[in-house]
């Protein structure tokens, strides 16, 4: 294994690991004020059993969030420091910006998980506002970043010399907007049918409290509403990449030729040498359609971009299938969970097939993230920032790369399995008061 | 405003973010050291009232470090990749611990069933031994880095190439001794909180480990001092220069003035003067290290970003000042303010 690939999978690792306890920090924190605000105008203790418990599942995702998102800012730096110099200083102050907003969220993190017979109850609840805001906030931001490797603009780079004209260029781009929109909503997701997910288990076990009736229905509600506002940034993302990353629109779809018509292609196994895509089911003029609203209208294929230039086709149109397909089946589920509600609420918590479905859909939020992760990551191939620098340019010198990498290797399993654990232990555990601070 | 004076601003901000890492990161990585020698009948009260110390606060604390970061790879970008580069093992190391040591530390917690019984459960107690020794690693690793940056040992060519002036300058007598005294000041600076924070036998525990520890520091910093001379001419210089020795006299006035307040136990003054000390220290490594960033190949001016970025990020400091700082009074009045008599209890 050389530097290189050490290096590319030791971020890959870092990103893959810190995803998912980011997301967490996003998206339970919202979870978290919609039941303790219910518990506030009810009074009804279920919802503080629930809020109790959430927060002390936050208590330990946030710590491992805050040390995991720790090594990201190192490794961007000691493992691409070539990338470094060049990111820090044409986009570093947004790492800056969303510094402030992550530091709120440590600061009303600790006020919250500590808080409980300090604050007053309404004092508390601002808390999880603040940790919601500076959450949501602080992934915004950091999309930022990611959308100027992306999209790199507002500065000159001559002679190894850097300029920069304008520091906040990329806020001013619909790419950070769309990126920002979708990821964020991403979160919401993930978190959400991850909950809903857990308690129809329960249900299925035989729990019939207004416990679990309550979880699921305040997180198939977010899920239910942001899965729909998803599949509408989705396509409004999809639209732009397709105007500027051709190479990354075209390797999503298995896209070799360019042509008019261009097919809509679910699964296939795409071939890099031959440059097709077989055994996919097509949707004629699907992609075009998609692309641009005519069916007529002719989309560039990889075969417009140098062969040196290509991202890694079948990687990028199979995460891209993954994220759809799990976005799909997640809407669908949240329907048929909703019409079910409608029809008759009890019924709906207690139909098997339907908690079946919720209890299945449990991981693909964020299954669906961790792909279109890949999805834009791996889409920018082999550029770390696009059109500007080459992954393989940026890479350090440094010795080591793969003595460490097997080193964080291990670290990731250690903490990846314990947090499972004491989470699995966490679930089991009868809703107790909270007292001081995480089981303090 | 000049290039060079905003430069310099930039300079100051990260140095401020450093003082801040070290007056409450390094205090939370002193606690861990505590935890790991934790010893005599109050043993498990004293693990207790450190980690009812760090509990609320350390996620917060542990923030400076990211902001530091995030102002050296903004303002300084070119220094800032040949330091990744030439500290890439030690950094690595730094970061091991720093992750092992927040990971363990809420593991423990979550380990134990309840809050009285079952403290001494097998894996809390396994976890508590990670949280202590991963305490020890960042602050050693971190004191080292200072050392090798210090000695002049990265050397930066024109064409950007990074290499050392020997294989392994982390392993000199200096640059383990700096590392030593980064880790016993952190276990000084806790102990001296510790004892503003509880009362009773368990305040005399920690008053004996501050004595213990601070007298080890005022050793080790003697001898890194006389290593200086031998291992880092150019740092020495720097340090015995009339722009610098009057500071680095007050720090040393202030570490002496904490050593008195505890002796004589007078608990608010010492925490004053030992956190007075350690900002007046870092202040004064910061003037002893211009015009340099990494010495002897890249000044600050020469790392510098353009113009345009350090100036946003100066622009928005007092911004992000204003939305942190109030939150910042706000947890620690919630949870600092009042003092706990929490060893007075049994």
């Amino acid at each position: 294994m050389d530097s290189l690939i050490a290096a590319r999978l030791q971020m890959a690792l870092s990103l893959a690991f810190h995803m998912i306890f980011a997301a967490v920090g996003i998206g339970l924190p919202l979870l978290l004020v919609i039941v303790e605000g219910l518990w506030l105008r009810t009074g009804k203790s279920h919802y503080r059993d629930l809020a109790h418990k959430w927060a002390k599942a936050t208590g330990i995702l946030f710590a491992i969030g805050a040390v995991s998102g720790t090594a990201l800012a190192f490794e961007l730096g000691l493992l691409w420091p070539k990338y470094m110099e060049l990111t820090g200083a044409v986009v570093g102050h947004i790492f800056g910006l969303e510094g402030y907003a992550f530091f709120t969220e440590a600061i009303f993190i600790g006020l919250y998980l500590y808080g409980w017979d300090k604050l007053k109850p309404w004092a508390h609840w601002l808390c999880g506002v603040a940790i919601a805001a500076s959450g949501v906030l602080s992934g915004v931001l950091v999309v930022g970043v990611n959308a100027w490797m992306q999209l790199p603009l507002g500065f000159t780079l001559e002679d190894g010399r850097v300029e920069v004209s304008d520091p906040i260029a990329i806020f001013k781009q619909p790419a950070w907007a769309y990126m920002a929109v979708h990821s964020t909503l991403s979160c919401f997701i993930a978190v959400a049918y991850a909950v809903a997910g857990m308690y129809a288990r329960s249900r299925l076990k035989g729990d019939r409290s207004d416990y679990t009736r309550s979880a699921i229905v305040v997180a198939l509600a977010v899920g239910g509403i942001t899965i729909f506002l998803q599949m509408l940034s989705g396509d409004l993302l999809a639209k732009f990449v397709f105007q500027t990353q051709t190479a990354k629109f075209a390797a999503m779809e298995a896209q070799f030729k360019t042509e008019r018509y261009a097919p809509i292609r679910i699964g296939g196994i795409p071939d890099e040498e031959t440059e097709t895509t077989r055994y996919a089911i097509e949707i004629p003029g699907g992609l075009s359609f998609l692309a641009t609203h005519d069916p007529a209208a002719e989309v560039p294929g990889l075969e417009t971009i140098p062969r040196e230039d290509w991202p890694p086709v079948d990687l990028v149109h199979g995460s891209f299938d993954v994220m759809v397909g799990a976005g799909t089946a997640l809407m669908l589920v949240s329907l048929w969970f909703w019409i079910a509600y409608w029809r008759g609420s009890e019924r709906a918590l207690s139909s098997r097939p339907l908690l079946w479905a919720v209890a299945l859909c449990g991981p693909l939020g964020f299954i669906a993230l961790e792909a279109g992760w890949m999805v834009t990551e791996l889409g920018r191939q082999p550029w770390i920032i696009h059109q500007v620098m080459r992954v393989e340019d940026a890479v350090t010198p440094a010795g080591d790369v793969q003595a460490v990498f097997f080193g964080f290797a291990i670290l990731y399993l250690l903490l990846g399995t314990t947090s499972a654990t004491l989470l699995w232990k966490l679930r089991s555990q009868a809703g107790q008061s909270a007292g001081e601070g995480p089981a303090e | 405003m000049s290039d060079e004076l905003l430069v310099h601003l930039a300079g100051g901000t990260a140095l401020v973010a450093l003082m801040a890492y070290a007056l409450f990161g390094g205090a939370d990585f002193g606690g861990g050291v505590w935890d790991l020698f934790a010893t005599g009948p109050r043993k498990q009260l004293q693990r207790d009232v450190i980690a009812h110390a760090m509990g609320p606060v350390w996620e917060a604390n542990h923030v400076w470090l990211i902001l530091l970061l995030v102002v050296l790879f903004t303002c300084f970008p070119n220094g800032y990749g040949p330091l990744a580069i030439a500290l890439f093992i030690p950094f690595h190391l730094a970061l091991f611990g720093i992750m092992l040591r927040g990971a363990s530390f809420v593991f423990r917690n979550y380990s134990r069933k309840s809050k009285l019984t079952d403290a001494a459960a097998p894996l809390a107690r396994l976890w508590g031994t990670v949280f202590g020794v991963a305490s020890l690693i960042s602050p050693l690793l971190l004191g080292v880095a200072f050392g090798v940056l210090t000695q002049g040992e990265i050397r930066v060519s024109d064409t950007g190439q990074v290499h050392h002036e020997k294989p392994l300058p982390w392993l000199s007598f200096y640059a383990i001794g700096c590392g030593m005294l980064a880790l016993s000041t952190c276990a000084y600076l806790a102990a001296v909180y510790l004892t503003y924070e509880t009362s009773g036998e368990l305040r005399e525990d920690f008053r004996r480990r501050a004595i213990l520890a601070g007298t080890t520091t005022a050793v080790l910093a003697g001898g890194v001092f006389a290593a200086t001379y031998f291992e880092a001419r150019w740092f020495f210089g720097q340090l015995t220069s009339p722009r610098c020795l009057p500071v680095l006299l007050v720090g040393l006035f202030f570490f002496a003035a904490s050593a008195w307040a505890v002796y004589g136990r007078r608990y608010w003054l010492s925490r004053v003067f030992a956190a007075g000390e350690i900002v007046v220290l870092l202040l004064g490594w910061g003037i002893a290290q211009l015009p340099y960033l990494i010495y002897p190949d890249m000044t600050l001016m020469d790392a510098a970003a353009p113009r345009a970025t350090i100036a946003f990020l100066l622009t928005t400091l007092p911004f992000g000042a204003a939305i942190v700082g109030p939150s910042l009074w706000l947890l620690m009045k919630v949870f600092k303010g009042e003092r706990e008599e929490v060893g007075g209890r049994r």
